[in-house]
């Protein structure tokens, strides 16, 4: 089976988030795989190992994501590709990034391809069913289990609002991960090693046959800013049935909330 | 400048669903004066037109198929783009639900557009339509314009005020009959897991509960504060980590992100993460025993005490209230 995973580098989620200049402050920040994408390398690498076949992850971003491709490498991905077009284009959004993808994988055949629902950072869920639109094939988003027959047939379970839906199903087919598919694993100490000889393929925007404007955005970010700060509130003293009684007080007369 | 806007109705459980009426009001800024088309989808969902007229639309166009049952990207695609085809809109808002998240962008490769998604606040600024919309979980939010082609938008939950209800509204109702076919994916059962139907990212009221409700079975005295407030209960990743709820419950970073008027924050020690998912909420309320907890730096109110004395207590109360008024 031919596998393709979606990932992105993000923030780590620990970070704190300043503005500097205008823009979120990247300096000395932690990154990580995007948490949603790490379910999508997991439950790749389950189905082909249930199913044979290879696990290529692939992200569009600047060199530095090769630290996160190493690592998908390291937890059991087969081959990675970054994808770096900052370089070549300016103005870059979620509608850039899957014509991309999507220009990268049209060749490619994939039986599946994996995502994460959401990257934490920009927030948008647009990729992973942008992708599939572009290739003409069907998908599901937030997915919390999947099943593959051996005649393409396909059983997932999605995520609604914490609904369940099953829905059948077939390949190729892209999927988007929410928590709960799986618990991804950490890589290996064999496993970090083995990765270090694993192919990573670079590309630029030229390899794909794109100009800069079949991929130039169409929404433009023309501000960022910080939610205003919260000040820490009423400590309520005494008694507890009274700082309850209080408390019921302050959210009906203060607060008007009830 | 005028503009016609498309909206896409969402019924849910035999209702409409409040984003319906916040869609509309979005619209009514990004229309500046011009036409507001709601769109109805479904099986049988005709006996819901007029209320979306009451809410602001001033037509609404219904379209009916045994096929569009249950929510598919396939069929409700064909079914939009239908009407987008036959209105021409140069505005579209869907919910950020999921099933606006789930469609939208599979809608803006169609017609080949930007889309803006989870905005919380839009704004006509020097010309330009201007979405406000939380990044990094709410970390941080960013201002957003469109700048080619049709400006296409989800609105989240909860954050924009509906427009006021007017029976004396009136405005044409108008079937589209569109063949739904060739659906690739299909629903085949819907597991409810939810329990009152209260969904966590519309709902006004949120009890949540940390690894400090210690089991399954202590969630219980936060359902029953919740129920009394009509509200859902919601959870922390240490409490779904631990196995005592569904990660469907979880807020946070990763989870969902909510923005209730109230939330009550029971065990929960406040995780950066955690406060990325609840610290836009209008007002916070926390329990907890540990008085250091970081959850105090960003509640309103905050009692230092063991929840399970503190949440049955506020139950109490609350029931007294509602007896009382």
């Amino acid at each position: 089976m031919n596998i393709f995973v979606l990932m992105k580098r993000t923030f780590d989620t620990e970070e704190k988030i300043s503005i500097v200049n205008g823009k979120i402050n990247e300096e000395g920040a932690e990154f990580i795989i995007n948490p949603y994408d790490e379910y999508a390398i997991e439950e790749a690498i389950q189905v082909r190992d249930k199913h044979g076949g290879e696990v290529t992850v692939v992200t569009v971003g600047s060199e530095e994501a090769e630290k996160e491709l190493r690592t998908a490498l390291a937890m059991g991905c087969d081959k990675a590709v970054l994808i770096n077009i900052d370089d070549d284009v300016e103005e870059q959004d979620q509608y850039t990034t899957a014509k991309v993808l999507a220009e990268y994988l049209k060749d490619k055949n994939p039986d599946l391809i994996l995502a994460g629902n959401v990257a934490i950072d920009g927030g948008s869920g647009q990729v992973g069913p942008r992708v599939a639109e572009l290739l003409g094939i069907p998908y599901v988003t937030t997915i919390t289990k999947l099943d593959i027959a051996d005649g393409g047939n396909v059983t997932v379970v999605r995520d609604v609002e914490g609904d369940e839906e099953i829905i059948e199903t077939s390949l190729p087919l892209l999927v988007t991960a929410q928590q709960g598919l799986n618990e991804p694993r950490y890589p290996s100490l064999p496993g970090i090693m083995k990765a270090k000889k694993k192919p990573l393929e670079e590309l630029e925007l030229d390899d794909l046959d794109l100009d800069e404007d079949d991929v130039e955005a169409k929404t433009k970010t023309i501000e960022v800013l910080l939610p205003p700060k919260r000040e820490a509130g009423k400590i309520l003293q005494g008694d507890i049935a009274d700082q309850v009684k209080e408390l019921v007080q302050l959210l009906r007369s203060e607060a008007k909330v009830v | 400048m005028a503009r016609k806007v498309l909206t896409l109705a969402e019924v849910r459980d035999g209702s409409l669903r409040n984003v319906s009426f916040e869609a509309i009001a979005a619209a009514k800024t990004i229309a500046e004066g011009g036409e507001i088309v709601s769109v109805l989808v479904g099986d049988q969902v005709q006996a819901h037109a007029n209320e979306l007229i009451y809410r602001g639309a001033d037509r609404v166009v219904v379209i009916e198929h045994p096929n569009l049952k249950f929510y598919t990207s396939d069929g409700y695609s064909q079914a939009l783009k239908a009407v987008i085809d036959n209105e021409q809109p140069e505005g579209i808002v869907f919910g950020h639900t999921a099933l606006g998240k789930d469609l939208s962008p599979k809608l803006a490769i169609k017609l080949d557009a930007g889309l803006v998604s989870d905005v919380i606040a839009v704004e006509e600024e020097g010309g330009n339509i201007v979405f406000t919309r939380p990044i990094y979980s709410g970390k941080a939010f960013e201002k957003k314009i469109v700048t080619d082609g049709i400006i296409f938008a989800t609105v989240r939950p909860n954050n924009i005020a509906p427009l006021e209800r007017d029976e004396s509204r009136s405005g044409s109702v108008e079937a589209l009959a569109v063949e739904i076919k060739d659906l690739r994916a299909i629903v085949k059962e819907v597991v409810r897991k939810t329990a009152e139907g209260v969904d966590l990212t519309e709902a006004k009221v949120i009890v949540a509960g940390g690894r400090g409700v210690k089991s399954a079975e202590g969630f219980k005295p936060l359902q029953e504060l919740a129920e009394v407030l009509g509200g859902a209960v919601g959870a922390s990743r240490g409490a779904c980590d631990a196995g005592y709820c569904d990660y469907s419950l979880q807020i946070g970073q990763t989870g969902k992100v909510v923005t209730p008027d109230l939330y009550i924050a029971c065990g929960i020690s406040g995780a950066i993460q955690h406060l990325a998912g609840m610290s836009n909420s209008k007002v916070i309320v926390a329990i907890n025993k540990d008085p250091e907890a970081n959850i105090f730096k960003v509640a309103d109110y905050g009692i230092v005490g063991d929840l399970f004395e503190v949440v049955p207590l506020l139950t109490e109360e609350f029931k007294k209230l509602k007896v009382h008024s």
